[in-house]
């Protein structure tokens, strides 16, 4: 018997080259972040002299671990402008990219439990329609319409009391977004190179000019951070420090299931957040674990807390098993907003700090990011999330819409 | 998940305890006489190190207690745990203080 040859292999999505002597721009993190920085760098600034660098595997980090959930119903005016943004661009991406990554608008419902959580969720509904952002408030009765196996007796310990919907908002697959960006990056020049780690900077004076990796040095004229996790790592190699701290972060998946769960439920205040995969698989997510850490993995107590919410709040996953846990690296600033802009160190710029919640904003980063880099300055949408905020007190403070405790 | 030993009340789940974050960040002495950029760095600037890291832990279920923990944060691996009064301990060799 002779064995059928195997297919040609299909084309790969990007070309693996060497690192070059010196790029315009290197950006520091393939993940959805630095990919959409690099995509737009090209795209809307004609910057295509560029480099990715990544220590890991393209999009294996946070991109990778998320649990793929995309709203915009955040409650101060800058926070909602940029995520607003992104939202818009999601809109558009899967046909500019020509890439059908499964972009849902099924809805995301942020659940109340308690008095303090109605008058948030009644109050940050109001401040979205102000900004254009669709959110509805929904009693219990139109929460249960909207997603029917949630419990919303009140004999529970923590009842449904109501909720924000927001009907735009939705989920998508995170690899694929990471493909897709990564894709047209490169065939719009944009050397992408997995395996290279930034290791130092070099420097003339207070100006970088360039990194030391493992792959040898790499002059830049422009070098952009999107490091995620380790933001810290490379702000210290740099010679700067940042005020966030990197935490694990974990979620999980069920086997696969019918489709039962038609829409995304997020609960702030007993800490889960459920979707279900087009494959069928529940993906779920917990709050961060207290302590720091850069292990990728947490403590198996936050996914008991985790299970024992969502079996209360949805008594019909209580037949489902979990199938793989995971963890990330997430990198959270003191008010639950990002970091987007210059640093102390000249053309160096820094985007970070987006703790649980960056995979929704991934288009808006990289089309904010990609500006700060080009022109040295900061877009109109990224001007508020700038470092010396800390230093004027003008914070942020998205710890009631980040809707993961931090 | 953790197994910190309290000094008090020896090896517990990490479920007992709460967590504080940086260990040695004392206040400021006279925190009016801060620039703006001084008394940023003592709100919000903690330090973020990946490997030995001295941090605050209190032990909420037991002795009630605040101590130190030098932790890898890469490893999650318990390397010695101290008295809030004493000095920061040089991280040990490999193998923690088992």
């Amino acid at each position: 018997m002779i064995a059928q040859p195997l297919p040609e292999h299909p084309d790969f999505f990007w070309r693996n080259p060497e690192p070059r002597s010196s790029y315009d721009v290197v950006i520091v993190g393939a993940g959805g972040h630095g990919l959409a920085t690099a995509y737009y760098l090209a795209k809307n600034h004609g910057i295509t002299d560029v480099a990715v660098l990544e220590r890991g595997w393209l999009a294996g980090g946070n991109m990778a671990r998320n649990t793929t959930i995309i709203r915009s119903n955040y409650l101060w005016d800058e926070s909602a402008a940029i995520y607003e943004h992104a939202l818009k661009l999601w809109e558009g991406l899967p046909a500019e990219l020509d890439y059908d990554f499964l972009f849902s608008q099924r809805g995301v419902l942020n659940l109340a439990h308690t008095l303090q959580d109605v008058r948030e969720g009644v109050r940050r509904v109001g401040a979205n329609r102000l900004n254009g952002v669709d959110a509805e408030w929904l009693e219990p009765d139109e929460v249960a319409e909207v997603c029917p196996i949630l419990n919303i007796s009140p004999r529970t310990r923590y009842p449904v009391l109501g909720g924000t919907f927001q009907p735009r908002a939705g989920i998508a697959k995170h690899d694929h977004v990471a493909w897709a960006l990564a894709h047209r990056a490169d065939e719009m020049g944009v050397d992408l190179i997995q395996g290279c780690e930034v290791t130092g900077f070099l420097k003339d004076g207070n100006r970088v000019v360039g990194v030391e990796t493992n792959r040898g040095r790499v002059l830049a004229g422009r070098v952009g951070l999107a490091a995620a996790g380790h933001s810290s790592v490379l702000a210290e190699r740099a010679g700067f420090r940042l005020p966030v701290q990197s935490h694990p972060l974990q979620a999980l998946v069920s086997e696969l299931h019918e489709p039962v769960h038609p829409t995304v439920v997020m609960s702030n205040h007993v800490h889960v957040y459920v979707s279900q995969a087009h494959k069928g698989e529940l993906v779920m997510g917990a709050g961060v674990d207290a302590y720091n850490g850069y292990g990728q993995r947490g403590s198996f107590h936050v996914i008991e807390q985790q299970m024992a919410a969502a079996v209360e709040l949805f008594p019909v996953f209580a037949r489902a098993h979990v199938l793989r846990t995971w963890g990330g690296i997430v990198d959270v600033t003191p008010d639950a907003s990002p970091i987007i802009g210059t640093t102390p160190v000249e053309n160096l710029f820094v985007n970070c700090g987006w703790g649980t919640g960056g995979f929704k904003a991934t288009p808006a980063a990289g089309w904010t990011f990609a500006h700060t880099v080009a022109t040295g300055e900061p877009h109109p949408l990224n001007a508020p999330f700038a470092l010396d905020r800390f230093t004027t007190g003008a914070l942020i403070d998205e710890h009631g819409a980040a809707a993961v405790a931090h | 998940m953790l197994l910190i030993s309290c000094p008090w009340c020896g090896p517990r789940d990490e479920t007992e305890y709460h967590y504080g974050g940086q260990a040695h960040v004392p206040h400021p002495e006279s925190p009016a006489d801060l620039s703006d950029e001084q008394w940023a760095a003592y709100v919000f600037y903690r330090d973020n190190s990946k490997g030995p890291f001295a941090e605050r832990w209190v032990h909420s279920t037991g002795c009630r207690r605040w101590f130190n923990v030098l932790r890898d944060t890469a490893t999650h691996e318990v390397l010695a745990v101290y008295r809030l009064d004493g000095p920061r301990p040089a991280p040990p060799q490999a193998g923690g203080n088992r």
